[in-house]
């Protein structure tokens, strides 16, 4: 028998480990920094729209990098736009994820080949968690990225180093 | 309203000197050759004189023909209140490309000359604010639709190419 037998027959309790009781609160309140560069933008609108509504999921935009966890890069990444973003990036606190959205922003879209001024790709300047595949994805596609960006968030240990 | 032989008369008549030809076998609209020193008089000619004015550039775009060793520019030209169009090409030396700017007569020519300085390396003179408005300022790898241009390895760390 336990010392804490007689605290928890009270109800109102429920036990669990904090690791996951934390990382349950960070995938549940992802700040996402309001970011859109192209096409892709109009699709992530949508999705915040009220019809798809991202903020069952806890998904608020946030006007400042300095308070988000997330950033949606959607879009055509130029090389002008490539300084900028990862400058972005570096002012959002740790820990912060990304999801790539689209063609254009994961490989350089149908800008791969002659587009002298397009990145091929925005994992070239920064780190990428979830790809979202579509030229623009629909909206469905961005909300699975987010519940997978929130699977991997669910996994994350912050004790044990990942890989 | 006039149409584009009608004009090519009227510049005729007032630019003895000038070199103009009109070409009507496009599949566009005809299209009136000028050499390139002289686009900035006709230019304000085209706006003023009262049978043909031009108020408006619609636009300007460079060309490159390197089988003719040529940098071109188009000038769409449209008046608002005789709605008649002409476009006007003239050509420059590819290797030393001067046209000068008619920025002072269309002001919508400030910032398409820009373009065609920025992408095709035109050089237009006396333009008075003659800056890359859509690559990175810093961007020294040569003018991207040049058909001989090839992209850089690397900007600013950037790997370029796919």
């Amino acid at each position: 028998m336990g010392f804490l037998d007689k605290e928890f027959t009270d109800g109102n309790i429920v036990i669990a480990k904090a690791e996951d009781l934390l990382n349950w609160a960070r995938l549940s309140s992802l700040w996402q920094v309001s970011f859109g560069l192209a096409c892709c933008a109009i699709e992530m609108m949508a999705t915040s729209a009220s019809h798809y509504d991202f903020d069952r999921f806890g998904v608020i935009p946030r006007p400042s990098p300095r308070q988000a966890d997330i950033i949606i890069i959607s879009g055509t990444v130029t090389l002008k736009m490539a300084t900028r973003i990862k400058r972005l990036y570096e002012q959002m606190p740790d820990p912060k994820y990304i999801i790539s959205m689209g063609s254009c922003s994961n490989c350089g879209g149908p800008y791969w080949e002659h587009g002298y001024h397009v990145l091929k790709g925005v994992d070239r300047v920064i780190p990428v968690d979830v790809y979202v595949p579509g030229c623009p994805p629909r909206p469905e596609a961005l909300l699975e990225g987010l519940l997978k960006l929130q699977e991997k968030i669910r996994n994350e240990s912050m004790i044990k180093k990942s890989a | 309203m006039k149409n584009p032989e009608e004009i090519l008369q009227i510049l005729k008549e007032n630019f003895p000197d000038f070199n103009l030809e009109l070409k009507t076998d496009q599949p566009t609209e005809a299209l009136v050759i000028a050499s390139a020193l002289e686009i900035d008089k006709l230019s304000l000619f085209l706006r003023d004189t009262s049978d043909l004015l031009f108020d408006s550039l619609m636009n300007l775009s460079g060309v490159d023909e390197p089988k003719n060793s040529l940098l071109s520019v188009y000038y769409h030209l449209e008046s608002t209140t005789l709605k008649h169009k002409i476009t006007i090409k003239v050509s420059t030396d590819r290797n030393k490309p001067e046209i000068p700017t008619v920025s002072e007569v269309w002001k919508a020519a400030d910032w398409h000359e820009r373009e065609a300085y920025d992408l095709f390396g035109i050089i237009f003179l006396n333009h008075p604010d003659l800056r890359r408005i859509l690559m990175p300022y810093d961007w020294d790898a040569g003018y991207p639709l040049r058909k001989d241009y090839e992209n850089p390895e690397f900007y600013q760390g950037m790997k370029v190419p796919y």
